[in-house]
């Protein structure tokens, strides 16, 4: 089978977990012989040459084509509400607004004669490269008829994916990694949700990262549940990873990784934290990992008086993020609301027992971990003493957790994804 | 005839170098050698030779007539001799002239006299040995605390120490109306007697001089006699405490106050009724106007001037509270290491960096800081405090086992 697919990074130049995601799933298509068509808005030249990739940027549209016009004129709704950056000054804004107002007829010859350099990120045209991304995706579409079957990543690939659709006339399968929801809590971005919504209604199938995830899908936006599968991320690597570096304190670690942001949790950390160490001298907390609500754990931290045995390491790359998982006696990661989270893998990888909250899409795969509700800082609190005391618990998942590895990798994903597809495939229109 | 005393604070911290988590437990050497040693050598150059230079010149020119007073951290004294001999050696030359004061202070720079007198009192002998050693046998008479930091329980146990007098703040909401021009007497003990600094005159050499933007600017010494000249001839000490780097360091050389000074001496000699005295000068002839109640304490900093530069805020206060968990143990110890760093981690500026007073002195703080926030500040601290509480403890097993 070939495949058209539509991500908007591929390692190495990645910025979040999309990309990872989309380099495990193709490895795994390449595993079993699949071919992928892999297009991104921008190609850096050191990506591993495991699909057939497509640089969007270098793609020329033809403007003769009658259907670009139409396509582009459905689009234009996304331009006109694209109010997503935050921090426009009065001018930038008007400048935007006017723009956004503007009939786009009258630019019709110049949007659609160049090529367009993307780039790539997640900047302040996000909006305006979304929409171009699309038109380039219909391009590319009508340029190569053979694929049997189009898959587009997450919201911003979702316009790419529905524009190819009506050029080709083939299916198309909406890959769901992150919801609005999980992105802003309830405050979501109305023209992201659009993009979203319109996304999944116009896909033949949609796949979603998790159950959590699917709930939201079918809830959130209304799409009925049998149109939508769950498939459930894996780590590119399932070894066990065995590290020379010690820890230099003699108290045990527990460790919280990540972005230090509502949606990760990590007030609830803290305070579960509190808890053990009232009862528990022979332990230090670290919050690895900066954010926007880093300061704020600071101040609580030294309110609760702790700072004496709880950390902040700030931003951790390359070595030291193995390093932590290393040293680490627990790991926790009490997200709010998690499409999957890729972490408590790792800590597994490092034979770290860990703690996930229910919240997350990895717990649904994850059975060798102890699960909570986030909010629930005394379960919380229970979990890290019962991990940091009784050897019994944490000896198990170690032993454990290796054998569950083997069952996360990407090319089971992959193979579950080609079923998937022979489905939609299947399907009457 | 009236007297003006002039009393420089003399100071620099160990700043703390960038110190991680994953430093805890192993690495144990805790202070920026290359940012202290670049901060002691650029002052140096900018305003502790210079102005040595200067200060020598007018004591030998003015015979007698002219005196100045210092205090020396000793977190500054270390660092000198490590990175400064040469200006060592031109405060000893001062001190020889006799026409020099040195007064005492905490070892380091500490805001101990708030939490433990046992502390307080080891550290002000320590201060008080340290000066002796490199000034020639010289031993101190009047007391000055880190920051000035006054109140009526800290002048007992000071004069319990055997002080006669201490220097403080002439704060606005302890003075009321009355003027800082007189000597004044602890309301505990009244054998202490009280200076006060004349924060307006102090501030308008210390801060305002180059401010452009100030009424009064240019700052010229006719104007400033004029100013010294309106004080009411009741009035019989005028307190001019300041920063030495104030010269060379806060304000350039090319704001002109090096000249500034150079003629002041002169000025203040023939065109007003005021000479120069140390303060122990002027508690010998100044008597006491009546008692100074300081129930809550006082400083220098800040326009509160109070505490709450250094403690107040949780960062501080739980950075302070861990530390002097510590003082038995160390103290029992007795390791010259552990005392060493023990000394340097009080020094008051730690808690200064972790200030969030960002609006009305923020920008005053961040210019003393090496951190870009005061959670930087706290953090680093913090790591540097769990590594020395595990030496401690490591000391302490290593101690009972011997026993």
């Amino acid at each position: 089978m070939r495949v058209l697919m539509f991500g908007w990074e591929f390692p190495p130049h990645i910025s979040g977990g999309l990309g990872t995601a989309c380099y495990g799933l193709v490895k795994g298509m390449v595993h079993h012989d699949q071919e992928v068509i892999f297009v991104v808005p921008k190609l850096w030249g050191d990506e591993e040459p495991l699909a057939d990739f497509v640089n969007a940027s270098d793609v020329t549209i033809d403007y003769r084509e009658k259907k670009f016009k139409s396509i582009w004129k459905n689009l234009t709704y996304l331009e006109v509400s694209s109010f997503l950056v935050p921090y426009l000054g009065p001018e930038e804004y008007q400048k935007f607004t006017d723009y956004a107002i503007h009939d786009r007829a009258d630019v019709d010859e110049s949007i659609f004669t160049n090529k367009y350099q993307f780039s790539g990120k997640y900047g302040k045209n996000l909006m305006e490269e979304v929409s171009r991304y699309a038109l380039t995706a219909a391009q590319i579409a009508r340029d190569r008829k053979d694929f049997d079957i189009i898959h587009a990543h997450d919201w911003l690939s979702f316009p790419a994916g529905i524009a190819a659709k009506e050029i080709s006339g083939k299916k198309l399968v909406a890959h769901v990694h992150a919801t609005e929801y999980d992105r802003s809590g309830e405050s979501v971005n109305p023209p992201v949700f659009e993009i979203e919504k319109a996304g999944m209604e116009a896909a033949d199938h949609v796949v979603a990262v998790s159950q959590l995830t699917k709930n939201i899908i079918v809830n959130r936006y209304g799409i009925p549940a049998e149109k939508v599968s769950v498939l459930h991320n894996a780590v590119l690597d399932a070894s066990i990873i065995k590290s020379k570096y010690e820890k230099k304190v003699p108290e045990k670690i527990v460790t919280f990784l990540g972005r230090i942001t509502f949606q990760k949790g990590p007030e609830y950390f803290v305070e579960a934290a509190k808890k053990v160490m009232d009862r528990d001298d022979n332990v230090r907390f670290v919050m690895a990992g900066s954010g926007d609500l880093l300061n704020r754990m600071i101040d609580r931290v030294a309110e609760l008086r702790m700072g004496h045995k709880f950390h902040f390491t700030g931003f951790l790359k390359g070595d030291d993020v193995d390093h932590m998982y290393a040293i680490s006696d627990v790991y926790v990661m009490p997200s709010v609301s998690e499409p999957f989270g890729i972490a408590p893998l790792e800590a597994v990888r490092h034979n770290t027992p860990t703690i996930i909250s229910k919240q997350s899409g990895v717990a649904e795969v994850l059975q060798n971990a102890i699960k909570i509700d986030f909010w629930d800082v005394d379960a919380m609190a229970d979990a890290m003493f019962a991990l940091l005391h009784y050897q019994g618990i944490s000896k198990m998942f170690k032993e454990l957790g290796s054998e569950e590895l083997k069952n996360l990798k990407w090319e089971h994903v992959a193979a579950k994804l080609v079923k998937i597809y022979e489905k939609t495939l299947a399907q009457q229109p | 005839m009236r007297t003006i005393c002039f009393y420089f604070q003399v100071h620099q911290p160990y700043r703390l170098k960038p110190y991680r988590f994953f430093d805890i437990g192993d690495d144990h050497y805790y202070w920026d050698d290359f940012l202290n040693r670049s901060v002691m050598r650029r002052v140096a150059q900018k305003c502790y030779l210079p102005m040595n230079a200067l200060l020598l010149e007018l004591i030998e020119r003015h015979k007698g007539a002219f005196k100045v007073t210092f205090s020396f951290s000793g977190t500054f004294m270390d660092q000198m001799e490590a990175y400064a001999p040469d200006v060592l050696e031109s405060f000893q030359r001062l001190v020889a002239t006799g026409q020099v004061e040195v007064l005492s202070e905490t070892y380091g720079h500490s805001l101990a006299s708030l939490r433990s007198k046992e502390e307080f009192a080891r550290m002000v002998d320590q201060h008080r040995d340290k000066i002796k050693q490199l000034f020639n046998g010289y031993t101190p008479k009047v007391f000055r605390n880190t920051e000035l930091i006054y109140s009526d329980r800290i002048g007992e146990m000071v004069h319990d120490m055997g002080y006669t007098g201490i220097l403080t703040e002439g704060a606005k909401h302890v003075l009321g109306w009355k003027s800082p021009n007189f000597v004044y007497q602890n309301s505990i003990r009244p054998e202490l007697k009280v200076l006060l600094k004349n924060f307006r005159l102090s501030d308008d050499i210390a801060f305002r001089f180059s401010n452009k933007t100030w009424s009064d600017y240019p700052l010229t010494v006719d104007k400033f006699i004029s100013w010294v000249n309106a004080i009411p001839k009741s009035e019989p000490v005028l307190n001019l405490f300041m920063d030495y780097e104030t010269f060379g360091e806060h304000q350039w050389k090319e704001t002109g106050i090096f000249e500034f000074m150079r003629a002041l001496p002169e000025a203040v000699l023939s065109k007003t009724d005021f000479g120069f005295s140390t303060p122990s000068e002027v508690l010998g002839q100044v008597d006491a106007i009546s008692p100074i109640h300081v129930p809550i304490p006082i400083s220098w900093a800040d326009e509160e001037r109070d505490l709450t530069a250094w403690l107040g805020n949780d960062l501080q206060d739980e950075a302070f509270d861990r530390l002097y968990e510590l003082e038995q143990t160390v103290r029992q110890l007795d390791d010259p290491d552990l005392i060493r760093d023990w000394n340097y981690l009080q020094t008051s500026d730690h808690f200064y960096y972790m200030c969030t007073k960002f609006f009305s002195d923020g920008d005053i703080h961040s210019y003393f800081s090496p951190y870009d926030t005061p959670y930087d500040a706290f953090i680093n601290y913090m790591n540097v405090l769990s590594d020395f509480v595990l030496r401690i403890k490591q000391k302490k097993k290593e101690v009972e086992s011997v026993e």
